[in-house]
């Protein structure tokens, strides 16, 4: 019997999509169930570098085939899935489905910046996008889509964010690697904010960026400023 | 008699305004005239307060920037103030371009993303998906960003001339209910109409304010669509295909999601 056709079998009947750790539960627990068969028994312990480029050939062999449903690797767990060119007549079998609105033009931005940038400050995705981020951010959290990193090295230590595996499912992506143009993207150095868009410290106007610095980082490189003039 | 005040919040920021104007332009952001473009934005965000747009903060900082830019330009050499030695070698042209491309790229992997997006709500697995969101059709996203609109409102006052106290707008005589009735009106009249025609027969600035407001908000209620077939060609106005109850209790829209409306009494 087929590792290919085992699997196939498993993620055919399978409810939700399955990692190769839980694919390996599924072999070790088969036992039980049938008690005695060799075929299961050889299986009971396998490894998941075979089950991974079994899966790749049963994926290989569906694409190949042109099925309608292909199987796919998802935030690293397999499923399969339907292709979209039926999406017609799936939206009228399942019926309206419940999906989530779309996000905006700056919170998928915003989410670009994160996604290829992690993990960094909410100040570094300001400096990027020239503009506040805290409403998109708030969005962006309760969507599930990125989550706390860390915290960065520099003084007031503030957070630092990244994506979760549920930005991968939501955009259908394996892994980041999977992120378009992913190389070219992450090559350009991240400037440390240094009050890029904000006068020079010779000008009378102290812009309102300098005058309230929060707990979060001066990060080096930055001037102090010459003068905070009275602010309002 | 109540009046609508009505406040829009302008998400985007100064960099996607810039690089509006760039592509406006149809010059290559390495080769844009830098003086020019600071001259456009001005005029941009003296209109977007003319409308009452809140636009953030940052936008008066890149103003205050590009005007810096812009006088350094009228210096000769010898003249220009160089930074603080830390700061050295850093030319705020170069600075502010590379932020720009920076941001652009940026902005086609969001495009890319989105399309990724797209794809996954046409892809279906054998169970349903978390159904923890209310059911609702995906937000009428106006295809026509706000610097189109106030781009072609742009064109619609330059006909009239400074001299009139625009503080008077809620006591003219229009106020933003009555254009609302008015342009709910217009486009029940005709299949689409056109931005310019909105306009047709408006004799003063406030009244274009007004009649902008108006169409601003009746976008927001998703009672009107505006569409442009051409990039920067005109706009289409059109009623939105769900009819929906024209007096609607404002809720959170992508368009704007900080704008009250309180019954003012001037």
């Amino acid at each position: 019997m087929e590792l290919k056709l085992i699997l196939e079998g498993i993620l055919f009947s399978a409810q939700k999509p399955l990692s190769l750790k839980e694919l390996r539960d599924v072999f070790a627990g088969a036992l039980e169930h049938a008690e005695g068969n060799e075929t299961v028994r050889g299986l009971k312990k396998i490894k998941e570098t075979e089950l991974s480029s079994t899966l790749e050939e049963l994926a290989a062999e569906h694409e190949a085939a042109g099925r309608s449903y292909r199987l796919v690797c998802v935030a690293s767990s397999w499923q399969f899935v339907t292709q979209p060119e039926y999406a017609p007549w799936l939206k009228a079998l399942v019926g309206h489905r419940i999906r989530p609105p779309r996000l905006s033009q700056p919170a998928l931005e915003t989410l670009a910046i994160i996604a290829y940038r992690q993990p960094l400050t909410r100040t570094e995705i300001e400096a990027i996008r020239g503009v506040a981020v805290d409403g998109v951010m708030q969005t962006l959290l309760e969507r599930g889509l990125i989550e706390q990193a860390g915290r960065a090295e520099v003084v007031g230590r503030p957070m630092t964010y990244g994506t979760t595996a549920g930005f991968l499912e939501y955009f259908g992506m394996r892994n980041l690697e999977e992120l378009p143009a992913a190389e070219e993207l992450r090559r350009i150095p991240v400037e440390k904010p240094e009050s890029l868009v904000t006068a020079d410290p010779g000008l009378a106007t102290v812009p309102p960026e300098q005058l309230n610095l929060p707990a979060e980082a001066k990060p080096e490189g930055e001037k102090v400023p010459a003068e905070t003039g009275g602010e309002p | 008699m109540a009046e609508y005040k009505v406040k829009f919040e302008v998400f985007e920021g100064p960099l996607d305004l810039l690089l509006y104007l760039i592509k406006k332009e149809e010059v290559d952001i390495y080769e844009v005239n830098l003086t020019r473009l600071a001259t456009q934005f001005i005029e941009y965000i003296d209109t977007m307060r003319l409308l009452d747009l809140e636009i953030a903060g940052e936008f008066l900082v890149m103003a205050a920037t590009l005007m810096y830019i812009k006088s350094r330009e009228l210096l000769p050499v010898e003249q220009r103030v160089e930074g603080e030695p830390e700061d050295e070698g850093e030319d705020p042209r170069w600075e502010l371009i590379r932020q720009l491309v920076e941001y652009k790229k940026f902005k086609d992997a969001a495009s890319q993303l989105q399309a990724l997006e797209a794809r996954q709500a046409d892809v279906f697995a054998r169970t349903p998906g978390k159904l923890e969101f209310e059911p609702e059709a995906a937000p009428a996203r106006p295809e026509v960003s706000i610097f189109d609109l106030v781009n072609a409102v742009n064109v619609v006052l330059k006909r009239f001339n400074k001299r009139e106290d625009l503080r008077d707008i809620f006591e003219d005589k229009w106020s933003v209910s009555q254009k609302i009735e008015h342009l709910l009106q217009l486009s029940s009249e005709k299949d689409a109409l056109k931005f310019s025609e909105l306009f047709e027969g408006v004799t003063s600035r406030s009244e274009v304010v007004v009649t902008f407001l108006a169409l601003l908000e009746l976008i927001r209620l998703k009672q009107l669509t505006c569409e442009q077939e051409a990039t920067f060609g005109e706009i289409e106005i059109r009623r939105a295909p769900t009819p929906a109850d024209p007096v609607e209790t404002p809720t959170t829209e992508p368009f704007a999601a900080n704008n009250e409306t309180t019954s003012l009494a001037t």
